[in-house]
């Protein structure tokens, strides 16, 4: 016997109010991560990191700006969902809460942004 | 409101690694949240050209700041072996309580070789690179 309300089962939000959207895109962007991850861990530590010249022409060559600017926005997005659970779990009170909520979209928002501006400067900047 | 029964009691509870792994992986995820901040600041300092990106390094290889990035790449790896553990829970693979508690054991052994080689070529092999 389901103690669930017809109306409830038909909409489809559960408890928390948006349905299963959050958790699913949270396991999806991690299985992005996996492999995005892996990669960019094993191309850093192949490249000489303090020579600017060679890590400027792997950050524009081939397939490279793509694949970092998907590992920027899945880890961003990643992140920011793992974040608010943390946030939603431990911070009870509502202000804080939705400031807290407001606060870290924001910055996670603003490294997208950041990031993704140098990754296209660099991408650009090779072709020239 | 009469004061309501509080549940779970965590403290009663004989500690099992199953469960400090289990808050270790959010406190990694915080770390690894943290760590997305350095890795923007080294693209925006390449992005922005060279002056800026010899800056860059040399924030980079300040002691502490190594130690920081020590702190990450561990945290990376613990959150991604692990985090691939709560996959294979999420598709019902290895949920029961003898499997968990091998899995925690399998988690902290890859984690902890993959943390070891990653610093070994960080720290060893790319000598003076950071």
């Amino acid at each position: 016997m389901s103690l669930r309300s017809a109306l409830g089962v038909a909409v489809g939000h559960g408890a928390a109010h948006e349905g299963v959207g959050h958790w699913w895109s949270q396991r999806v962007s991690a299985l992005a991560l996996a492999p995005l991850t892996l990669w960019l861990l094993i191309s850093l530590l192949r490249l000489p990191l303090s020579d600017y010249a060679a890590v400027v022409l792997w950050l524009g060559y081939g397939w490279n700006p793509v694949l970092l600017a998907l590992t920027l926005l899945a880890a961003c997005w990643h992140s920011r969902l793992g974040v608010q659970v943390v946030i939603e779990d431990y911070v009870h009170s509502a202000g804080w809460k939705i400031t807290a909520l407001l606060i870290s979209s924001a910055a996670h928002l603003l490294m997208v942004a950041a990031g993704g501006y140098a990754i296209l400067r660099l991408a650009l900047r090779v072709g020239t | 409101m009469p004061p309501r029964p509080l549940s779970p009691h965590l403290t009663i509870y004989r500690r099992l690694h199953t469960m400090v792994l289990s808050i270790s992986h959010r406190i990694s995820g915080l770390w690894l949240a943290l760590g997305l901040v350095a890795l923007v600041y080294w693209l925006m300092s390449a992005g922005a050209g060279e002056s800026e990106y010899e800056r860059a390094v040399a924030v980079f290889s300040a002691w502490y700041i190594k130690a920081l990035l020590l702190g990450w790449l561990a945290a990376f790896c613990f959150h991604l072996v692990n985090g691939l553990r709560h996959l294979l829970w999420d598709a019902g693979f290895g949920l029961e309580k003898m499997s968990a508690r091998v899995s925690a054991r399998w988690v902290v052994a890859l984690a902890l070789t993959a943390f070891l080689a990653a610093a070994c070529v960080l720290f060893c092999v790319q000598r003076g690179a950071l």
